[in-house]
């Protein structure tokens, strides 16, 4: 599909009306913008999907024998819940990345995580640990006796977990889920402060150079905005798909 | 020590229980025989439904014994999926696991735990479904299905582990009266397959037409217990007399 014609509209849109907007027609800030875009994608494709995983594993670990598993897993989550994800990000970052270094082939001290990485890891954590919350008051919701149903027929407690504790709380906790998942969305923003060539910062290389603030404001919010939608959407649909005849609130 | 059908296929000893501060059990001890069909009656928070979760290990007793098959229950090494293959358990709230149909709650089990092969856990399960009477509800959800299709779904599952006993806690108290109906003729046709039943019923005219032997609890003891003709026509300890005038 050549999208030519498209370009050429939005150059002549800025010579008809002062619109500036570079990333359609200038090739250099459309790959740059792309480029963005799509790491945005993946970073939120990544703690999308670890964020997930941490909350069911943590909600596991919450109900262990051991008190010390508990304990760490309540410390992880006060730690993440009770602080700003920025500082987060800049203690990984800064504090962390500055222990975690090696030498490379060629003599120089270079760090072992990049900050793509970084960003990932302490987002994820971050949403994770209120994903554990939300996985717990599902946990929580599942009747007592369904559980012990399934131990009377031999299942073990991790069984029982990933077979029938797990699917329930997880249909009930999908609002709540819904919720956080889309401010961890939004949330990708502050990788920003760390340099990770996502959509932000890359909207900000090119109202620096372009002059055209108000134009890149305008792309960032519809972006995030269809980015936000097409996650609530796909998640209603994966609620209904999900959705238990005769189960549950509705 | 291999147990052989002729020594008591659940044997209970001299069994304590309490929570906390209560203690529900003080010391109960009775044995039922292989193909055996009895049953417990007594007031309401008499330790019934404590007595059959000790059975299957649902809960640790502090003092006595329970043997199944000769196996020690509460022994701490003992292999609990062993047990739990061989004493199936249906409850007063049915507890489907109401994310699955029918005929899945059926299968699972058997899937999950004894990793059977799926086409004949399929069949099987497709029997047993047949066996109480519930074709045609195989791919219904429990939130379709009446109290009594529920409760005999429970029973089909815990019938496809193969189970050598039956613990039946109140089944039919969560139903109204058209459904006990449908549930007791289930459970009439397995104890006339010679299946080993425990059953916790207020059901007196069915205690009377099934048990082998009825047992009558109170405050955590057993009180009386003897064959039904003889147990019904001349109870002799006051508080059966009283319970039997109030439930007849
Ligand atoms: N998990 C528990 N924790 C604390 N107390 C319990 C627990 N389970 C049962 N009890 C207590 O033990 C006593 C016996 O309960 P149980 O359920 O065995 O009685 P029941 O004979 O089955 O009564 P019902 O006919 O009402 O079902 C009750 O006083 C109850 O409150
Ligand atoms: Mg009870």
């Amino acid at each position: 599909m050549d999208l030519q014609p498209v370009w050429d509209w939005f150059r002549w849109l800025y010579e008809a009306t002062g619109i500036k907007l570079t990333i359609f027609y200038d090739d250099f800030d459309r790959s740059r913008f792309f480029n963005g875009f799509l790491t945005s994608v993946r970073l939120m494709g990544v703690c999308l999907v670890a964020s997930v995983a941490i909350g069911i594993v943590g909600a596991w670990l919450q109900g262990a024998r051991s008190h010390l598993v508990r304990l760490v897993v309540q410390a992880y989550i006060q730690f993440f819940r009770n602080t700003p994800p920025l500082v987060q990000l800049y203690f990984f970052y800064f504090a962390l990345g500055s222990y975690l270094r090696i030498t490379n082939e060629n003599g120089l001290s270079v760090p072992l995580v990049g900050n793509f990485a970084w960003a990932a890891i302490c987002l994820s954590f971050y949403a994770g640990a209120f994903n554990v919350e939300i996985f717990r008051a599902g946990i929580e919701a599942v009747p007592r006796q369904t559980i012990e149903a399934a131990e009377s027929l031999g299942y073990s407690r991790l069984k029982a977990y990933l077979y029938v504790i797990l699917p329930l709380a997880f249909r009930i906790s999908l609002p709540a889920l819904n919720n956080n998942l889309v401010n961890l969305i939004k949330t990708t923003t502050i990788s920003y402060a760390i340099a990770v060539p996502e959509m932000l910062y890359v909207a900000n290389q090119i109202w620096s150079d372009e002059v055209n603030v108000p134009e890149m404001m305008n792309v960032l919010l519809v972006v995030y905005v269809s980015l936000v939608g097409l996650l609530v959407w796909a998640m209603s649909r994966w609620e209904r798909a999900m959705r238990v005849p005769g189960w549950g609130v509705s | 020590m291999s147990w052989t059908p002729k020594e008591p296929i659940v044997s209970v000893r001299d069994v304590h229980k309490r929570f906390g501060a209560v203690e529900v059990l003080k010391g109960v001890s009775f044995d039922v025989m292989k193909g055996e069909v009895i049953c417990i009656i007594g007031p309401s928070g008499s330790g019934k439904s404590t007595l059959l979760r000790c059975i299957n290990a649902l809960v640790p007793i502090e003092q006595g014994s329970i043997l199944v098959e000769g196996q020690e229950v509460h022994d701490p090494a003992l292999d609990k999926l062993a047990l739990r293959r061989k004493v199936g358990m249906v409850f007063q709230q049915y507890n489907l696991f109401p994310h699955k149909t029918a005929l899945q709650n059926v299968m699972m089990a058997p899937l999950h735990v004894l990793k059977q092969d799926k086409a004949e856990v399929e069949a099987r399960a497709r029997r047993l479904i047949k066996k109480v009477r519930l074709e045609g509800k195989e791919d219904a959800y429990p939130g379709e299905l009446s109290g009594g299709q529920q409760q005999r779904v429970a029973i089909a599952r815990s019938l496809a582990m193969s189970p050598d006993v039956m613990l039946f806690d109140e089944v039919t108290a969560a139903l109204d009266p058209e459904t006990v109906k449908e549930v007791l003729v289930t459970i009439r046709e397995l104890a006339a397959e010679g299946m080993t039943c425990l059953l916790v019923t207020h059901e007196m005219g069915f205690a009377r037409e099934l048990a082998d032997h009825i047992y009558f609890t109170d405050r955590g003891v057993i009180v009386e217990h003897g064959p039904p003709a003889e147990f019904f026509a001349n109870a002799k300890d006051p508080r059966t007399r009283q319970f039997l005038s109030q439930i007849l």
